[in-house]
């Protein structure tokens, strides 16, 4: 008897999570497969009616705009973060005094909502209120920022405040990284007179890889998730210049009743997901295989 | 377990035949959670439980009603619809598609309703014949709000064409003031464009372009003009204006920062709110051109079971149409009785204005649905419309490359 235990406890303990998310993910994620084959409308319907709904997806103009803004937003957001996070890690990563202080200044936008990153950025960027009124006072009469009001610079506004809000979280990372490199070898390096810069380029950072592909995988899915920072920051306009998948699924499912079109936009998003996600599990298990 | 499974149902069978008389029971979904409409609602609350009845309140908040929508979604596909539902326009059709209203026409017929309201806004409360809503108030959209001392000052009178308009609104921004007052997010857009749109394609063309999705009127001459009118309007509004909210803009015609401002007449209850007079401080007249677009407040029926939610529903559905909550409910919220009989004495001029206009285009048959508040197309529809229109005014894109992408956003929309 203890020995069945032993060998099914296990099992028993996990079976709920795992029937609850066979469910509540897979399940659902085919129920959507399913809708977005139909006409539904206001409320689902199970007649498959076949690519209809992509077709209507493909031929919209606002979703072209949605996918090529989540091209331009999810690239500059995770290079520019990523740069600026590992640029401020090797900052604080001089043993200089107050690096608690500064660290948790850094980390702490991580601790906010987007919604309040993407309203206090709202003020800060509006021509009316925030930088550009502020320079102007200043006597610089020509000055202009006015970026968010700008339908072809409006995407680079919101990449302004998500940037602010993940580089900290990613100078984390990166800190710990930097920890996590053998010191033996950055003295070997500093015995041998080879130049700072030169021990961060050809030593430390190649070690670091797997931490980037880490950073790069939480800052993909933020970046494709995105949505509580356009509706806070922009509300997806001006028009509908800075609107994502996210945004355009959430307008067609609960504003216009047009669930096939949102359960189709909410299938394109997620096949983008796992064009990300699958070579990086892909390179994961193969690691372990070996 | 038999039998306390048994005494269970049978316990239940007892207290549901108990109430000898059906006493009226409603639940009621809406959204009217701010400040004057919340008094709106209570108004009708207190007349429902004066009549005997329970009212059970589900006020769900948020996104102009989508969050609304959200929950009777979820309330409809468990087989549990509330009573009555705050709905308007081809929603009313679109929910009784999916086979799931109720039939009112008794409490309809029996109260005259075919009789006092006007007929087009009698067509959105009737589903394939049979009386299916219950209309609350009839807000007009295409009101333009002025300030009157700027006016004066100025010059100017309240324009009667867009020509004036545009010359009253040159002349504006030649003396530093910002003619047009406007927030920058889709809806206003669409509520400034289906103003240009009446006033320039006039009555009939409005509804064979947003009514009926004419193809040759939405490719027409016309609406190129209508476009064209719309890049002005854009000149005549300050820079800052996206995301502004409708209320902030109104705030500006008042402080005499800009103007004039096309809005719904909802924005007359901020006017008011501030203390600021009809006639004396503020100005309001119909858009340039001949019409009148309204925005109908509802409530639909659901199918329920019971006879104590049925006599609900009915009860609900007299005192909604009765004369006494039409008076106190649009006093309070703004807009005007749908109903044409109720005494309009308490009512003040741009009220009268708009009741008055109202008979008379009911009678000549420019009495229509406003596009932008989701009246006159189903939601794909005028989303498609609002996305152009939005990306238009949002853009240096051309008159006749909106004119296509409008064209082929409808026919997508399909």
């Amino acid at each position: 008897m203890t020995e069945w235990l032993e060998r099914h406890i296990p099992k028993m303990v996990l079976a709920p999570s795992f029937i609850a998310i066979l469910v509540f993910v897979y399940g659902f994620i085919a129920w959507t497969a399913w809708v977005s084959l139909t006409r539904s409308r206001l409320l689902p319907k199970y007649e498959v009616e076949g690519l209809i709904q992509y077709e209507r997806l493909f031929a919209s103009p606002r979703f072209d705009t949605a996918m090529m803004n989540l091209f331009i937003f999810g690239t500059l957001f995770i290079i520019i973060s990523m740069v600026l996070g590992l640029l401020i890690a090797i900052l604080l990563d001089q043993k200089i005094r107050t690096e608690g202080v500064l660290r948790t200044i850094y980390l702490y936008p991580m601790a906010l909502s987007m919604i309040v990153t993407g309203t206090a950025w709202k003020w800060i960027m509006n021509p009316g209120l925030g930088i550009e009124k502020m320079v102007r006072d200043w006597g610089f009469e020509s000055f202009s920022f006015d970026w968010v009001i700008d339908p072809d610079m409006a995407i680079y506004a919101v990449v302004i405040a998500g940037v602010w809000q993940a580089s900290g979280f990613v100078m984390a990372l990166f800190l710990a990284g930097l920890r996590s490199v053998d010191g033996e070898i950055i003295k070997a390096a500093q015995v041998d007179g080879i130049p700072n810069w030169r021990i961060y380029s050809a030593i430390i950072i190649p070690s670091m890889a797997p931490i980037f592909l880490s950073a790069f995988i939480v800052l993909a899915h933020l970046a494709i998730k995105s949505f509580d920072l356009v509706i806070a920051l922009t509300g997806g306009g001006p028009g509908y210049a800075t609107d994502l998948p996210a945004t355009y699924m959430y307008a067609m499912a609960f504003s216009r009743g047009d669930i096939g079109q949102a359960a189709s936009s909410a299938m394109v998003m997620m096949a983008v997901v796992f064009a990300i996600i699958v070579p990086y599990l892909y390179s994961e298990l193969r690691v372990k295989h070996d | 377990m038999k039998t306390s499974v048994f005494a269970a149902v049978s316990a239940i069978a007892v207290t549901c035949a108990m109430p000898a008389v059906a006493e009226p029971q409603a639940e009621v979904l809406h959204w009217w959670t701010s400040g004057g409409e919340a008094k709106s609602v209570a108004v009708l609350q207190q007349e429902f439980a004066d009549n005997g009845g329970t009212w059970t309140d589900m006020p769900v908040a948020g996104g102009g009603g989508d969050a609304a929508m959200t929950a009777l979604r979820a309330r409809v596909l468990s087989g549990n619809a509330p009573t009555a539902v705050q709905l308007k326009g081809p929603a009313i059709q679109e929910w009784y598609e999916e086979g799931v209203l109720a039939d009112i026409s008794a409490v309809a017929e029996a109260e005259g309703w075919a009789d006092v309201l006007p007929a087009s806004i009698a067509g959105h409360m009737k589903c394939e014949g049979t009386w299916c809503a219950a209309p609350v108030n009839v807000h007009r959209v295409d009101w333009i709000w002025a300030n009157a001392d700027v006016l004066e000052a100025n010059g100017i009178a309240m324009p009667t064409t867009w020509d004036e308009f545009n010359a009253a609104a040159d002349k504006l921004a030649a003396a530093g003031i910002t003619p047009l007052a406007h927030g920058g997010q889709a809806w206003q857009d669409a509520t400034v464009f289906e103003a240009v749109a009446l006033g320039i394609l006039g009555a009939d063309g409005f509804k064979k372009a947003f009514v009926d999705l004419d193809m040759d009127t939405l490719k027409s001459d016309g609406m190129v003009a209508v476009f064209d009118q719309m890049r002005k309007m854009r000149g005549y509004v300050d820079d800052n204006f996206s995301g502004r909210d409708w209320n902030l803009a109104t705030a500006m015609v008042m402080n005499g920062e800009a103007a004039f401002q096309i809005m719904g007449d909802w924005a007359k209850g901020e006017f008011l709110a501030a203390g600021k007079a009809p006639g004396e401080d503020f100005l309001c007249a119909s858009v340039p051109g001949d019409g009148f677009l309204y925005n109908v407040d509802s409530f639909a029926m659901f199918n329920v079971d019971g006879d104590d939610k049925k006599a609900g529903q009915d009860l609900l559905s007299k005192l909604i149409v009765g004369q006494n909550f039409q008076k106190v409910f649009n006093l309070n919220k703004g807009s005007i009785p749908a109903r044409v009989d109720v005494a309009l004495d308490d009512f003040d001029s741009c009220a009268h204005l708009s009741a008055k206009d109202m008979n008379e285009s009911s009678d000549n048959g420019s009495l229509l649905p406003s596009y932008a508040h989701g009246m006159a197309l189903r939601g794909a529809q005028s989303g498609a419309i609002t996305d152009v229109v939005t990306a238009h005014f949002n853009s240096d894109m051309s008159s006749a490359d909106a004119v296509n992408m409008l064209a082929d956003a409808v026919a997508n929309s399909m």
